[in-house]
């Protein structure tokens, strides 16, 4: 998985917080609408609920909890990105999402040379096109994260 | 040429004829003159000789080469049939079995092992007579052993080192599980569990992920860095059922002395290097094959009507979809309600006709029990004939996978200690000859599956003692407990009456895990249990796993569905009639108490009802045990499909699953077990 993104250096950015996030594109299935979300009583407070995806069911994480930013309001803009990583079929909630970029590996900045901070964590590295910055997320990492909890 | 494509075939044959083969074998061993057997044993090598010679297993092909030369001698005159002939075509038979269990989850035969069987095939073909003496395999074990120490690499060498320097014991552990272990993954699973809360694994071979993928035999080696020492880890360690034996080294001193050792070692292993070579390229294939085909996949035969029932009417769904087509045009009311009813009918059929595909008679399942019995039975010196019935009940497809392993533990159960020495019964009054019944038959929506002995039943007192001492029970809770949920101490993880776990099983050991993986399909276990009389075992499963008819509720905004098996009866209780208990709500209805739970707190939903006077309440029973649950509205009655939460939501507490409901929105199922 991780040499096929690496070659095709093409990324999904969706905002949050109107920051620029972007996860590897390979991760990606699709990119829905915001419908019907169903609570799940005793999940972990970060994930939204379940919905019904062409008859699956798939729990959506809410990103803007998980990285504890402040709510964020559901707007026409509002995305669900579906994602599949390691087999695991979930979709996490984003402001937006509109674009693919490719981003070369050399500008992509690890972001161990920063001072560390919380952020850290999920953070795989710093990508620069042209005079934006894009952030991308470790989705493994967040999974992780979420799994052993 | 590429033979994958035939592997599947080839897999479903040949089970199927060792299957008949097991069978004709036990039959014959009751007229062991009956010609017409032999011959069909000798058609079974023939065929499975010609298979696996096409598909290039040679190990197979030989070892039923000889079987047929053998049996040949056999037909036409030459050797008379005995006891030690049909016991050593019992020993092929294994042998066979083993091969196609290979060539299922791996895609080659593996190494050669039937060496020693062909031997005696040909001894009997030569002498006439089957040969006692058995050349055991334990030089090959010693080898593997004086490796096993040597096997860590740097990193864990330092990581060992340091613990050293840090005045932390470093152990070297090796496990070596049961013979007759059901389910070694979990089993191993368990004890690597407990020894990290002890200890620090820094290294196990083979690695973590293969002993969760049972890709492992009987034992595994760990090393573990603690700051407990030898005694405590072996102490929790036999707190754990169904080991065979632990190893403890203690790698102080041994790891700093590794080099020389391994000096030693060498001319051994130069001794050894052909069959290191032979063994490494048979694991080159395995692995090969490995990611290419990890495993076979699930095939279930189908009768040839059930597949037209299907077609007739997937054929009807399409002519209803066109008559609502035309319905649409003329806006006739009436038509429209009679093809919704047309509709409903349709698609009743076509889930039972789905149902009915994936249905297998369980047959499949008990085929192997009478071979085991007769095993047992001979080990133990006991006297036990055991009864099928209902073989042909079909249950769900997923299920025969599932229901063998937990069978099996029952069955040994009862075998081992439910039935008594003949002598002891005859003492008791009972025949000399034990009986295990096993008996399946459908019974509503669900199949029960019984396991019965004629033994001398569960010890009552003895399990409460047992409790008491395992700390399970105070004396006081021992006293006023009922015999039910006495028997219930059974099943809690690692529980045995017997102070000598004997080499079949433990009475209660590994009940825990009959229960967990009934109830993962979905079923319930419970005890019947008579005194000096025997103790019946029974399983009951439900018939499908996908659809099941459910209650929607509302709970504040939200909508949840109680699967209708659960529950026993809907009521309304009045506030007032409710007291509070030690913080519990309980209410005394038909003169029992019934503790109350309100749905809208376990499952935390944001309500606003509490000034009502009289509560809707669900009554959901699980066992002999019931509550009351309290919910907001009644939907109604519904077929709900259900969907699981996917492996991401995989443990959320008081969720069984999800289903989706008629307007596309998700309805989340509850588990009304995990309220008990």
């Amino acid at each position: 998985m991780n040499t096929n993104t690496e070659k095709n250096n093409q990324y999904v950015i969706f905002k949050l917080n109107s920051e620029n996030y972007g996860i590897p594109i390979s991760y990606v299935e699709t990119i829905e609408k915001v419908s019907e979300v169903t609570r799940v009583p005793n999940a972990p407070h970060y994930v939204k609920g379940v919905i019904n995806l062409r008859g699956e069911v798939v729990p959506v994480v809410d990103l803007v909890k998980r990285f504890k930013f402040n709510e964020s309001p559901i707007t026409p803009e509002t995305r669900i990105i579906i994602l599949s990583v390691e087999e695991i079929m979930l979709g996490i909630l984003v402001d937006s999402s509109s674009e693919v970029l490719t981003i070369d590996k050399d500008t992509i900045d690890n972001t161990s040379n920063f001072v560390n901070t919380f952020e850290d964590d999920y953070i795989s590295g710093i990508g620069k096109v042209e005079d934006r910055m894009i952030i991308i997320v470790d989705i493994l990492k967040i999974l992780d994260i979420d799994l052993s909890e | 040429m590429d033979m994958n494509q035939y592997l599947d075939i080839f897999i479903e044959e040949s089970k199927e004829h060792l299957q008949n083969m097991n069978q004709i074998l036990l039959q014959m061993e009751n007229d062991p003159e009956e010609i017409s057997k032999l011959n069909e044993i000798f058609r079974i090598a023939h065929t499975l000789k010609g298979m696996a010679s096409t598909m290039g297993f040679q190990n197979l092909a030989r070892l039923t080469h000889e079987m047929e030369s053998a049996l040949h001698l056999v037909r036409s005159g030459e050797l008379k049939m005995s006891t030690s002939i049909i016991d050593l075509l019992f020993l092929c038979f294994d042998e066979l079995e083993g091969y196609i269990g290979e060539i299922e989850s791996n895609g080659v035969e593996g190494e050669n092992t039937s060496s020693e069987i062909v031997k005696k095939l040909e001894d009997l073909r030569l002498k006439g007579t089957v040969s006692k003496e058995a050349p055991p395999k334990a030089e090959a074990k010693e080898f593997n052993q004086e490796k096993m120490n040597l096997q860590l690499d740097e990193y864990v060498h330092s990581v060992i080192k340091k613990a050293l320097q840090q005045e932390l014991n470093a152990y070297f552990i090796k496990i070596t599980l049961d013979k007759k272990c059901m389910l070694k993954s979990a089993r191993a699973y368990i004890i690597i569990n407990n020894l990290e809360k002890l200890t620090e694994i820094v290294h196990s071979n083979p690695s973590i992920e293969d002993i969760e993928d049972e890709r492992f035999d009987l034992s595994f080696e760990l090393v573990v860095v603690t700051k407990s020492d030898n005694s405590i880890l072996k102490k929790e360690l036999s707190n754990i059922p169904e080991i065979e034996s632990i190893e403890i080294i203690d790698l102080k001193g041994n790891i700093i002395v590794k080099e020389e050792k391994e000096r030693e070692i060498a001319p051994n292993e130069l001794l050894h290097e052909n069959s290191i070579v032979e063994q490494q390229l048979t694991n080159k294939a395995a692995d090969e094959s490995k990611g290419r085909k990890a495993k076979t996949g699930k095939t279930v035969r189908v009768d040839i009507d059930r597949l037209d029932n299907l077609m007739n009417l997937v054929s009807e769904l399409i002519i209803i979809k066109t008559r609502l087509e035309d319905i649409d045009d003329s806006g006739n009311g009436q038509s429209m309600h009679e093809a919704i009813e047309y509709l409903e009918r349709i698609t009743t059929s076509l889930h039972d006709a789905v149902m009915k595909v994936r249905m297998v008679p369980i047959e499949r399942v008990f085929n192997r029990f009478p071979r085991m019995v007769r095993d047992l039975a001979k080990d133990l010196g006991k006297e036990i004939s055991l009864i099928m019935k209902g073989e042909e009940t079909e249950v769900d497809r997923t299920v025969i996978d599932e229901i063998g392993d937990p069978l099996i533990h029952l069955i040994r159960n009862s075998i081992d200690h439910g039935i008594e020495e003949p002598d002891v019964r005859l003492v008791a009054g009972k025949s000399k000859n034990g009986t295990v019944k096993l008996i399946a038959y459908p019974d509503g929506n669900s199949v029960v599956i019984e396991v019965e002995d004629d033994g001398k039943g569960i010890d009552i007192d003895r399990v409460k003692a047992k409790g008491i001492e395992r700390g399970l029970i105070t004396q006081q809770q021992s006293l006023i407990m009922d015999d039910i949920e006495a028997i219930n101490l059974l099943f809690n993880p690692g529980f045995s009456t017997v102070n000598k776990i004997t080499d079949i099983s433990g009475r209660g050991v590994g009940l825990d895990v009959v229960k967990t993986k009934i109830e993962s399909l979905g079923g319930v276990v419970e005890v019947d249990n008579r005194r000096g009389e025997g103790t019946k075992f029974i399983i009951r499963l439900p018939l499908t796993l996908a659809i099941i008819q459910a209650l929607l509720v509302n709970v504040g905004p939200e909508k949840y569905a109680i699967p209708l098996n659960t529950i026993k009866e809907i009521t309304t209780i009045s506030q007032r009639t409710i007291r509070r208990v030690q913080n519990n709500e309980v209410v005394l209805y038909r003169n029992n108490t019934l503790p109350i739970l309100r749905l809208s707190s376990l499952l935390q939903v944001e309500a606003n009802q509490n000034e009502a006077e009289d509560y809707i309440v669900v009554i959901v029973k699980k066992g002999e045990k019931t509550a009351g649950i309290v919910v907001d509205h009644l939907i109604g009655q519904q077929e709900i499909v259900i969907k699981s939460l996917g492996k991401y939501l995989s443990n959320v507490k008081g969720i069984a699953g999800a289903t989706i409901l008629g307007n596309g929105s998700v309805a989340l199922i509850v588990d009304t077990n995990s309220f008990f």
